[in-house]
């Protein structure tokens, strides 16, 4: 009888026409074994069978792009070091959602864990973590828990590991009840000379596991994360690996030793799906083939199958390809480092996948339906107009006037939106490396170990506005790293993205999907902002917590830029009394507040309505390198761009920055709502006193509107010069009771 | 005048680089690099720093097994002769659990890993590690660990203030540790352990500087009188 009954089709998570698909490939029934691998190698998060369509259309590539999507992680040319040495930033983003609900310490851990392996595979050192965060309504139920949790298990991998955690966001929303986002970044180093890929070359070359022993853990997790979240995911805990980032710190340095001589022919890391995925991407990306031998392979335990050493997703691991004759050399390095070495089969030109266990051969595929014949759909999507009568969202109507910009100002900052994210980073060692140049600013910047150099880093994204309008919101994740890299006088260079969405074959999930690509798409062209990296994290769709059911789109973003001399990174916090605050992008008088989806909205009036700000690329480039060219003439003393919250909270952040208050002039800003608009392209700035004249002529020349806003000094926020009346607007607010608002959501919510 | 230090590296420390990168910023010589399997350290030297991070990974308490590591028996030796040991954060903690500095250092009392610039008084600025403070000034250097909760028991805790051992203090609430101890010293005053990481504040791109003097202060310690 045959082993492969219906059930076990099913269970491993494939359709009817798919299973039929591995029939023809094979031509003939395949064994569990064989089930098994085509399951991961076709899961949603190996194959992107339901985004590789639209992922095509991406603009991945710009003179300074040395690797775009398709390796471990994304690599751009950031110039030369004071020895002349070519250097390369390697970086991607990934997401650790599904496992980081189930399990947070171990989930969000292993996220960090695995996008370090992706840099440090390509030959980087890691320089820098960042992450992007999205949790339901903070009095869910389960929701501080998973907060606790995940904060821990990023700060828990990466402080051990040694690579600074330097930036990042935390959103809250009731949408994220049942299906929280973790998502990790991480930026590395190489030199351009010592960049390491993954195709497999060299028939007969050894192919060698380096890291921990397989165990167990983690079995089908790939499978996990391409499916919704049903009621059962208690009993899903056994999928969720388990990270150890002792290990891993040994083997970054095991990598970087061996990658010193020239004994690696390729390198992959083995992160979702395991020894499958690294060995099929490693022979396909080879054209060649690959044969391992099971009996092996480093083990946990006593008696595993193929079957689990195949699908384990044990962490820490990394196989290679070494060039003939060098095996000794590496293992003496290895085991320097108290890891595991072993030659665990070769290189074949045979375009299969053979494995033999015992002696026999227990998997023979063919290759080319594993990957680059995997399935490919191309999922129906509402049109743009179907697609906002499916959202339903209201029109924004008419809105309560604001008189007392101060009492609506302590609210937003007080709100989980805007709160003070210091409980969170202060779990992070953000200094490891003594490099870090700014955490907490628009964009952390961490220099470039021994040259004048420094990396600005940032992730972002406004899920509320891609519900909204996919395209729109789209394009402002984009334009919004783009903006907060320029804040602080880098050049933006390129991005990776982490696409979370909800079930794509949802066609109004599929049509936020289409649209916040394109909109990323058109921002990134316009830009020269190309997207070298990403991951696709599709399912996001929980009925198990009785939570919201698919996520809001959230299409996060990490953006890189490159700032040529550190001594002119720039800060947001207000400098000295008595300097002239100006806006940069926008009339402050004027109607064409944008107030839709904002958070004022949300926060104050209660509701989630109307269009999001609309992005105008041209706009956006062209303020953004008026701010950079003000930053490299140093005629700027701060800068913060406008973007949660508005204006007024762009300034209260750049007041509490600094220690230092604020006197708006009266009659700046003639309507108190406008204060908390959130149009895009804005940017508040500081110039030394007399120099706002100079400046606002210089925008003029360069067909930018720039106004001045007030004058830093005191220490409180203040609508000054106009004599106060029922009709008129005001705003006194203490720093002090501004600080104290900041501060009080966390300490509250994780004191009590 | 050279300066001749050594970084031990424990398999798991991540603070070795910075320590290294700061002792030849200050001192203009590049430190030795000794891993923890060398049994032996080169007779003389004029400084021993343990860094920071998780050796071994922390496994059983942070520092304990580092502790046992071959070096450790010459890192003891050397400092039985007089021979400067430096300890900062994980090297504070490979101090105490090898006995040559008195405490424990437990987990903080908020249970988080703390990670912020902190303000310190020093408390002792005869030292050989401090002489370029004054007494009682206050500086800032960054702190960034889980486990610096710093224990004795009443009679230990009164000797060391007694005899000027104790030679940093938090100015701030940090991490639960009695009598708000930062760091201390041996009686011979030639070992210091300390959870704030003086290598994180030495050019001025760190945001502040005071970290600098306590290396300073260990060339100013050699330079002949």
């Amino acid at each position: 009888m045959s082993e492969i009954t219906p059930d076990k089709v099913e269970a491993h998570g494939f359709t009817p026409e798919e299973y039929d698909r591995v029939l023809d490939a094979l031509g003939r029934e395949p064994n569990l074994l064989e089930l098994g691998i085509f399951s991961v190698m076709w899961s949603e998060h190996c194959s992107y069978k339901s985004s590789r369509f639209h992922l095509k259309k991406l603009p991945t590539e710009a003179p300074w792009v040395i690797c775009g999507p398709g390796e471990n992680a994304g690599v751009i040319d950031i110039g030369e070091g004071p020895d002349g040495r070519k250097l390369a930033a390697i970086f991607k983003m990934e997401s650790h959602n599904h496992p980081s609900y189930i399990e947070p310490y171990q989930g969000a851990a292993t996220g960090v864990g695995g996008i370090l392996r992706d840099v440090f595979t390509m030959g980087a050192r890691p320089v820098a973590n960042l992450n992007a965060l999205r949790f339901g309504r903070p009095d869910h139920p389960k929701m501080k828990h998973l907060v606790q949790g995940v904060v821990a298990g990023i700060g828990g991998y990466g402080n051990c590991v040694g690579v600074p955690t330097v930036g990042g966001e935390t959103n809250f929303d009731p949408a994220y009840d049942g299906n929280i986002i973790v998502n990790a970044m991480t930026v590395g180093v190489a030199d351009q000379d010592r960049i390491f890929y993954s195709a497999a070359t060299g028939v007969g070359n050894p192919i060698v596991y380096v890291g921990s022993k397989t165990g167990r853990d983690g079995i089908h997790g790939a499978t996990m994360a391409s499916a919704d979240f049903g009621d059962d995911i208690e009993e899903k805990r056994p999928t969720v690996q388990v990270g150890d980032p002792f290990v891993e710190k040994l083997l970054i340095e095991a990598c970087l030793e061996l990658m010193a001589t020239d004994a690696i022919v390729a390198i992959q890391d083995m992160g979702a799906a395991g020894l499958t995925s690294s060995s099929v991407e490693m022979a396909t990306g080879g054209k060649t083939g690959i044969r391992l031998d099971m009996n092996q392979v480093p083990c946990r335990e006593e008696g595993m199958t193929p079957y689990e050493m195949m699908l384990s997703e044990s962490q820490e691991r990394m196989l290679m390809v070494l060039k003939p004759g060098r095996e000794a050399e590496a293992e003496a390095i290895f085991r320097k480092w108290e890891l595991d070495f072993a030659v665990i089969g070769e290189v074949t030109d045979t375009q299969r996948m053979e494995l033999v266990f015992g002696g026999e051969t227990v998997c023979d595929i063919p290759l080319g339906p594993l990957a680059e014949k995997a399935p490919e759909y191309e999922r129906p999507y509402l049109s743009r107009e179907d697609y906002g009568i499916w959202a339903n969202v209201e029109p924004l109507g008419a809105l309560p006037e604001v008189t007392d910009i101060g009492a609506d100002l302590l609210k937003l900052m007080a709100s989980p939106a805007l709160a003070s994210r210091r409980w969170i980073s202060q779990q992070y060692d953000s200094q490891v490396g003594a490099d870090t140049l700014q955490t907490g600013g628009d964009a952390a910047v961490v220099r470039v170990h021994g040259t004048r150099k420094a990396l600005a880093m940032t992730t972002d994204c406004t899920p509320r506005y891609c519900y909204a309008d996919p395209y729109e919101g789209g394009k402002q994740a984009i334009a919004e790293a783009y903006r907060n890299l320029c804040a602080v006088g880098a050049n933006p260079l390129a991005v990776t993205n982490c696409l979370n969405f909800g079930n794509p074959q949802r066609p109004e999930i599929m049509a936020q999907f289409v649209g916040c690509l394109q909109g990323m798409g058109d921002a990134c062209r316009a830009l020269d902002f190309p997207i070298v990296s990403g991951n696709v994290s599709l399912y996001n769709e929980s009925k198990a917590t009785g939570g919201g059911s698919a996520i809001l789109p959230t299409p996060a973003i990490g953006g890189v830029g490159i700032i040529e001399d550190h001594a002119g990174v720039m800060t947001m916090g207000f400098k000295a009394d008595g300097e002239e605050i100006l806006v940069v992008g926008r009339k402050c008088a004027g109607s064409t507040a944008e107030l839709g989806q904002s958070v004022w909205l949300r926060e104050v009036a209660g509701a989630k309505a109307g269009s999001p700000p609309s992005v105008d690329l041209g706009h956006e480039r062209k303020a953004g390198e008026f701010i950079r060219s003000l930053i490299d003439n140093r005629r700027v003393t701060a800068v913060h761009d406008v973007s949660d919250g508005g204006l007024i909270v762009t300034v209260a952040e750049m007041a509490l920055a600094g220690g230092i208050g604020a006197a708006l002039e009266a009659g700046a800003i003639s309507a108190g709502k406008a204060y908390f608009a959130e149009d895009q392209g804005v940017y508040a700035i500081t110039v030394p006193r007399g120099t706002g004249d100079t400046v606002i002529s210089i925008a003029a020349g360069a067909g930018l509107v720039c106004e001045k806003l007030g004058t830093t000094g005191g220490d409180a926020i203040t609508l000054a010069g106009r004599p106060e009346g029922a009709d008129t607007i005001r705003c006194s607010v203490s720093l002090s009771d501004l600080r104290e608002a900041h501060q009080r959501f966390f300490r509250d919510w994780m004191d009590s | 005048m050279s300066f001749s230090a050594a970084v031990i590296t424990f398999p798991g420390s991540n603070c070795d680089r910075d320590m290294a990168v700061a002792l030849e910023t200050v001192t203009g010589h590049a430190p030795l690099r000794i891993w923890h399997g060398d049994a032996d350290l080169p007779e003389r030297l004029d400084l021993i720093a343990l860094p920071g991070g998780f050796s071994y990974g922390d496994y059983l308490r942070s520092g304990a097994l580092a502790a046992r590591s071959p070096v450790l028996k010459a890192v003891s030796s050397a400092a039985a002769r007089g021979v400067p040991v430096l300890g900062v954060c994980n090297g504070f903690q490979v101090l105490t659990e090898s006995g040559l500095l008195p405490g424990a250092l437990m987990r903080n009392e908020s249970m988080h890993f703390i990670c912020r610039d902190m303000p310190l008084r020093v408390e002792n600025a005869e030292s050989s590690f401090t002489n370029g403070f004054v007494t009682g000034q206050e500086i800032t250097i960054p702190v960034a660990h889980h486990d610096g909760n710093f224990f004795a028991n009443e009679e230990t805790l009164d000797r060391l203030e007694g005899e000027g051992r104790v030679a940093f203090r938090y100015l701030d609430s940090c991490n639960g540790s009695r009598r708000d101890i930062a760091g201390i010293l041996n009686a011979g005053g030639n070992v210091l352990g300390m959870m704030p990481h003086p290598e994180r504040a030495v050019d001025a791109a760190h945001g502040g500087t005071d970290g600098r003097i306590l290396f300073e202060s260990m060339l100013n310690a050699l330079a002949p009188a």
